[in-house]
């Protein structure tokens, strides 16, 4: 289905070894800092938490976020996690727990005898709890932007020991998104869209991480007319009769897993059936988990999107 | 973080029970002039309803697609397909629900108020809201295979809660004590919503998804969930209206109704029945929209000062007039995004019933 491969890590780290100084495995601390790709230990992390000091090269790793732990498979650092939370579903090797980082359970964090514990933020005061524990608290918190999904690989690299392998998987995700922009009909620029979050009519606008991702292909998004989109965090609740009057060329559906949406759906909503985008076939499905989240995978949402756009050029 | 259901029968169940004022001497008030005015109330809130949204439709392309809907009238709107179904399939069954929805719950409450003798109490008083907020939430997380079950389960909970709540209540009191059934929908309410929030912590992802059920909307309303309802509306109305006479002589008491020949514990149950059928089905497809139970009955008692032969029917077509009212407001203000309608019905409504309430108690005053 995607025609570029992404699970890169380990044999792009092969690769790149003979290039690099080094890559990955080695635990040998000694040099100085960003010489060695395996990073140097006791390190500080300028996190959105705080100056996090880490002590030692981390061997149980608990993971509360799962972009985060998608991002730590992507850099090899798999092997030193020892529990992911209950919404870490990719991938499949992940040791998945029944840990939430909603309602965090401190005594079942610290069961797991973690030596770092990483999540997406800290509203509930994890990093004090764990203090007293001595177990780093490192938060990844949503991106605002691709730059600051793009700055969580680094800081994982740095936290982990693979500060090289980071670097490139942060570079081949870049790649990627540019490679599918350049790609990306430009004939189709100014289209529009609407982006939907649930059947209740739960939008995105361009504010958003989702909303900047899809912008980078030129279309515009609908939900930024409306007014309050700043005070709602970029999430409005949008009318459903301003959508259908606003007629998008486009609608994208992240409510499929969540709430079983489809075009079908989409078209046997009353009144929906005369827009141009139900007409045309224009309503593109897209997995919500991926769409939900900034880690690497971010690659196959936009992929799915061009592609649909391309399909379409090619046939009109 | 943890929402829980907003349960309008709990809070001040302490000193609730059996709270009756000074009871006003009944003005023998015909019932014409206030129907009329509320009549008249809802015709201008359907216009409204109808010409106004985020949708940039006016009135008179409005009124013809409305007529080219009408039938053996061969009549060609002159307005485009989508504007028509914005109107057709977005708006007005909007409209419509709102005005179904706003009726019961204000009937309801008001009903609610004559049996238990109650100022406070509201069509949730019983464990409807609990009870449906429980079903929702069940069918919610159960996963997205489910969702069409949502109204089904969201009945069934309500008229489940109010059916436990009623038995337990009747039997573990004294005999006709209405005391004994407002705190058994206390317990119920209270039991029902622990498990709905254990429920709901389990599957945070849901978390916005039940909560913007149980704040209540009228987003995503159709004609099926008109025609869905409106049975179950019609046939509480007509039960509720037929007996707002009966309501008068309970509000004297329950003895003294006894010795008046009411039957007061059958017309209990049978005003129970047909209110919480009804309420049950309005939350069903509209989610838990507060306040309009309380604010819509006592505004139209302490304006007409009337008796339940007059506060109920006006009490329905305010409360139609309201909610149609309020839901302009919702899609309106932030358009084209939507505010919930339980927010503007407390925003829009709490203060208005005060200034009722006050400018009531000045002019009793002079």
């Amino acid at each position: 289905m995607n025609k570029r491969s992404r699970r890169m890590p380990s044999g792009i780290c092969a690769g790149l070894a003979l290039l690099v100084a080094s890559c990955g495995s080695t635990s040998d601390n000694s040099a100085g800092a960003g010489a060695a790709g395996a990073g140097s230990f006791p390190t500080t992390i300028s996190a959105a938490n705080g100056q996090i000091l880490i002590k030692a090269r981390p061997r149980a790793i608990v993971s509360l976020s799962p972009t985060v732990t998608e991002m730590l498979y992507a850099i090899g650092a798999g092997s030193q996690v020892k529990a992911v939370d209950k919404y870490s579903d990719y991938p499949k090797s992940a040791p998945r727990t029944t840990l939430d980082d909603l309602q965090p359970n401190v005594e079942a964090i610290v069961a797991y005898r973690p030596d770092l514990v990483l999540v997406p933020g800290d509203s509930t005061g994890l990093t004090g709890r764990l203090k007293a524990f001595d177990i780093p608290v490192l938060s990844l918190p949503p991106a605002a932007t691709l730059a600051d999904a793009y700055r969580q690989y680094g800081e994982l690299g740095q936290a982990t020991g693979h500060v090289q392998a980071a670097r490139t998987e942060e570079a081949h995700v870049k790649s990627q998104i540019d490679q599918i922009v350049a790609e990306a009909p430009k004939a189709d620029a100014g289209q529009t869209y609407y982006y939907e979050l649930d059947q209740t009519y739960f939008s995105a606008t361009s504010s958003t991480f989702i909303g900047q991702v899809i912008g980078l292909l030129g279309l515009h998004n609908i939900a930024d007319r409306a007014p309050s989109a700043a005070d709602s965090g970029g999430y409005p609740q949008l009318s459903a009769e301003f959508i259908v009057q606003s007629n998008p060329d486009w609608i994208f559906l992240a409510d499929t897993i969540c709430c079983g949406q489809s075009a079908q759906t989409v078209a046997a909503r009353p009144g929906w059936s005369a827009m141009t985008a139900v007409h045309n076939g224009h309503v593109v499905t897209l997995n919500d988990d991926i769409a939900s989240r900034w880690g690497p995978r971010i690659v196959d949402l936009l992929q799915t999107v061009e592609t649909a756009l391309a399909k379409h050029r090619a046939t009109t | 973080m943890s929402t829980t259901l907003p349960r309008p029968g709990v809070a001040p169940a302490t000193a609730r029970h059996e709270v009756q004022g000074p009871r006003p001497a009944l003005r023998p008030v015909s019932a014409r002039g206030p129907i009329i005015v509320a009549l008249g109330a809802l015709l201008g809130a359907v216009v409204l309803g109808v010409s106004m949204g985020p949708a940039d439709l006016s009135f008179s392309a409005a009124l013809r697609v409305m007529a080219s809907h009408l039938p053996f009238v061969h009549f060609h709107s002159g307005v485009s397909r989508i504007d028509a179904d914005i109107l057709w399939q977005i708006r007005l069954p909007r409209v419509v629900l709102g005005g179904l929805v706003g009726a019961m719950l204000a009937g309801g409450g008001a009903a609610y108020q004559g049996v238990f003798r109650n100022p406070l109490a509201d069509p949730y008083l019983l464990g409807v809201a609990a009870g449906a907020g429980l079903g929702a939430t069940a069918v919610i997380v159960a996963g997205p295979h489910m969702t069409e079950l949502l109204p089904l389960a969201a009945f069934a909970g309500a008229v489940a809660a109010v059916s436990v709540t009623y038995v337990v209540g009747s039997t573990v009191g004294r005999q006709g004590a209405t005391v004994s059934i407002v705190l058994a929908g206390v317990a119920v309410a209270a039991l029902l919503t622990a498990i709905q929030t254990f429920l709901q912590q389990q599957h945070a992802q849901d978390l916005q998804a039940v909560y913007g059920w149980i704040l209540g909307s009228l987003t995503v309303a159709t004609w099926s969930e008109v025609v869905l309802i409106l049975p179950y509306i019609a046939v509480s109305a007509v039960v509720l209206v037929a007996h707002r006479r009966l309501l008068d002589v309970l509000r004297v008491g329950e003895d003294e109704a006894n010795s008046l020949g009411v039957r007061s514990s059958r017309v209990r149950i049978t005003i129970v029945a047909a209110a919480t059928l009804g309420t049950a089905a309005a939350v069903a497809v509209s989610g838990l929209i507060g306040f309009v139970g309380i604010i819509v009955p006592h505004t139209v008692r302490l304006t007409t000062n009337a008796s339940y032969r007059v506060v109920l029917p006006v009490s329905m077509i305010g409360g139609a007039a309201f909610l149609i009212l309020a839901d302009i407001a919702a899609r309106t203000v932030l358009s084209p995004s939507e505010i919930p309608i339980g927010v503007v019905t407390a925003f829009v409504g709490a203060p208005f019933f005060l200034f009722v309430l006050r400018s009531r108690r000045v002019g009793r005053s002079t």
